[in-house]
């Protein structure tokens, strides 16, 4: 997994609530064994018109967005469906950053074991970089992970919280199988004890 | 100290918690299915084996053909998908509930019609409509491949533990309501984010009064409001259900398992971090009208004015929403024509689901299209001994074989472009039966109705002197 320490790029705005991930990756694009690639069906129903063209209206088809690497959208981003190909499909585009007020569950882990970094803020300061990342090709923000804020165009900076093991973990490029083989030894001891704590099981 | 029964089934796994608060879980079942290939790609990579084969269940469900099984999968890479699933299993030592198994079904009905799903477990699979099993008292909740790749090698997880949410509906349903409309009621008014970063349990006699599909329905669409899983506390309704299933514990074994499992309900005094009351009476038949399943209102209502509503980003959705459903503010939802009707899927593909829809529909004809995809191999069998696939036969919807099918449309059962379905599943969501397709979400008997009268329809009307 890719560190992820500071982060400078263009930030997209995505207005929308809810955006579930059939939004963002459709089933069409599951059958694929490869994980690189997906970058293509991103937001595929919004971003494509029926004969394959691309929306003109569609923020990541417009030229100030198309390099766009941090993602603005609105409350309960990634619900819906567990498929991890929601953000494998943001990384494969180019973004790794979303900053919404609140995620779905499953989307936020699934973020982490990608080196995607999703960050929560308050509904005043997600409109405060809503309107940043308007302003098109100068929409550009930089996202520090170890100092926890996301610096503005016009140097506003906004503070966000985020869990010291996670944080971590993306800024070393950990992943949890390693991190859990060190507990082997309590895992082997709770599993003598399970059978006996359910034996129905 | 008084604990939920949330928190007594998280104690009862915590392996070791660190000081950031997130805790290594112990894992007692995963479920796989053919979105599968990943995580066993990640294991692969690493040589990894798999920590507990005997505790890893496969199920295909989600590629599956509903028609014509007999000649095979035609689409190659359809057919890949499946086969995949059955060469890992093997690999690796894992049952597999494959294509030709008497039992193939979808995983979250055929695993606890196999006995198993018990209370008091740690179940999870790739797939957000884990949350069904939890019906039974069991913690489950659905994770992403990666995690499914950590679940295959260690038997564990880390999680963060959520906050405990109690969802209480007092009082007696009305007769023709049914879990659909109460998990839908829910949802309209909690939002689908109501429940974000919640475990919720469901309580109040009118839970009680569920049967045991009834709470699976509830369960399943307990992820649409957001909620990590919902539960119900295990009683004398679960214990019946589970008696004699070919993985519960038989006999002797059985007796002590109910007695442990009766101790798992929350504590009379104990303490959530939410809560949340509804009135069993004044819930309706509810459908959906949106591309979310929080857009949703009773049959007799009308679909809302995006001018009324003054919160910009929802006025904007909603207008949006009916951009794509192709709907006009102030139409009554009872006015709403459809192309066709979808009823099977996780949620409401089980045995009493179709009983619902084929009293219903019995002695009388669709003037739509329609499928019908019992959850399992064995609920199609016992529809078929019961004479329901005449009924739906005679009214001329087609009565297919057991999958995902037309909830997810990955095997090709697919609503067209432009098409309006009114449909059994869980997720409205754009393009979610197809791309264009437009999902209208409701319970089974309400879907029949639809299928009877070409439009929305409160089942009640045409239920009336036959219950």
């Amino acid at each position: 997994m890719d560190k992820f320490t500071t982060l400078t790029g263009v930030a997209a705005p995505l207005e929308i609530d809810n955006v579930d991930t059939d939004m963002i990756i459709p089933k069409q694009y599951l059958k694929t064994i490869k994980r690189t690639g997906l970058g293509a069906g991103l937001f595929s129903e919004m971003r494509y018109a029926d004969d394959g063209s691309p929306n003109p209206d569609f923020v990541l088809n417009k030229p100030a967005y198309s390099k766009a690497r941090i993602l603005v959208a609105g409350d309960n981003f990634g619900c819906g469906s567990s498929r991890e190909h929601a953000p494998w499909a943001l990384l494969d585009f180019g973004i790794r950053c979303v900053i919404s007020t609140d995620f779905a569950d499953i989307f936020y882990n699934n973020c982490f074991k990608n080196g995607i970094l999703p960050i929560k803020v308050s509904p005043e300061d997600l409109e405060k970089l809503m309107d940043d990342a308007r302003r098109g090709a100068n929409a550009t923000l930089t996202v520090d992970l170890l100092a926890q804020e996301i610096k503005g165009p016009d140097g506003g900076t906004v503070r966000f919280e985020i869990d010291a093991f996670r944080k971590h973990c993306l800024i070393e490029g950990l992943d949890d199988i390693g991190l859990t083989m060190v507990e082997a030894g309590a895992i082997k001891s709770f599993e003598s004890n399970a059978a006996s704590a359910r034996p129905w099981n | 100290m008084s604990r939920t029964i949330i928190d007594k089934l998280w104690d009862a796994h915590a392996i070791t918690t660190r000081e950031d608060g997130m805790s290594l879980l112990w894992i007692d079942r995963h479920l796989l299915h053919e979105g599968s290939f990943h995580a066993f790609d990640q294991l692969d990579k690493r040589a990894a084996a798999v920590a507990h084969p005997e505790a890893t269940f496969g199920v295909a469900d989600h590629y599956v053909p509903t028609r014509g099984r007999a000649k095979g999968i035609a689409n190659s890479e359809i057919a890949r998908m499946v086969d995949l699933l059955k060469e890992n299993t093997q690999r690796h030592h894992i049952r597999l509930i494959g294509l030709d198994d008497s039992r193939q079904g979808i995983v979250h009905v055929t695993i606890p019609e196999q006995g198993l799903t018990l209370p008091g477990l740690t179940i999870v699979c790739g797939d957000s409509h884990t949350s069904t099993h939890g019906a039974f008292g069991a913690y489950a909740f659905g994770i992403g491949a990666s995690e499914v790749a950590h679940v295959l090698m260690t038997q564990t997880l880390w999680q963060k533990k959520p906050k405990r949410m109690r969802i209480t509906i007092e009082g007696a349903l009305g007769s023709g309501i049914t879990a659909k409309d109460v998990a839908l009621t829910i949802i309209a008014r909690i939002g689908a984010d109501g429940a974000q970063g919640c475990a919720i349990e469901y309580a109040g006699s009118a839970i009680r009064c569920l049967s045991m599909e009834g709470r699976m329905t509830l369960c399943n669409l307990s992820i649409e409001a957001g909620g990590r899983l919902g539960l119900v506390a295990p009683d004398e309704t679960t214990f019946a259900w589970l008696q004699g299933r070919s993985f519960a514990p038989q006999a002797k074994a059985f007796d002590e398992a109910v007695e442990a499992w009766r101790a798992l309900g929350s504590d009379s005094d104990a303490k959530f971090d939410r809560e949340a009351s509804f009135a069993a009476r004044e819930i309706a038949p509810t459908v959906t009208w949106g591309v979310s399943p929080e857009h949703a209102a009773p049959i007799d209502g009308a679909i809302p004015d995006p001018a009324n509503i003054r919160d910009a980003s929802r006025a904007a959705a909603v207008r949006d929403a009916l951009a794509y459903m192709d709907l006009k503010a102030g139409t009554s939802l009872a006015a709403i024509r459809i192309d066709r009707v979808f009823i099977g899927s996780c949620t409401n593909g089980r045995i009493e689901d179709l009983r619902a829809a084929a009293a219903v529909l019995a002695g009388r004809q669709a003037v739509v299209p329609g499928l019908v995809s019992p959850g399992s191999s064995r609920v199609k069998r016992q529809a078929e001994e019961e004479g329901l696939d005449r009924i739906f036969r005679d009214a001329g919807l087609e009565w297919a074989d057991s999958g995902c099918s037309m909830c997810v449309g990955m095997n090709g059962d697919v609503v067209a472009a432009g098409e309006r379905c009114a449909s059994t599943t869980n997720r409205n969501f754009k393009g979610r039966q197809g791309p264009g397709a437009r999902t209208h979400l409701m319970s089974p008997a309400m879907a029949a109705a639809a299928a009877v009268r070409g439009q929305l329809t409160d089942a009640r009307e045409l239920l009336a002197g036959r219950t």
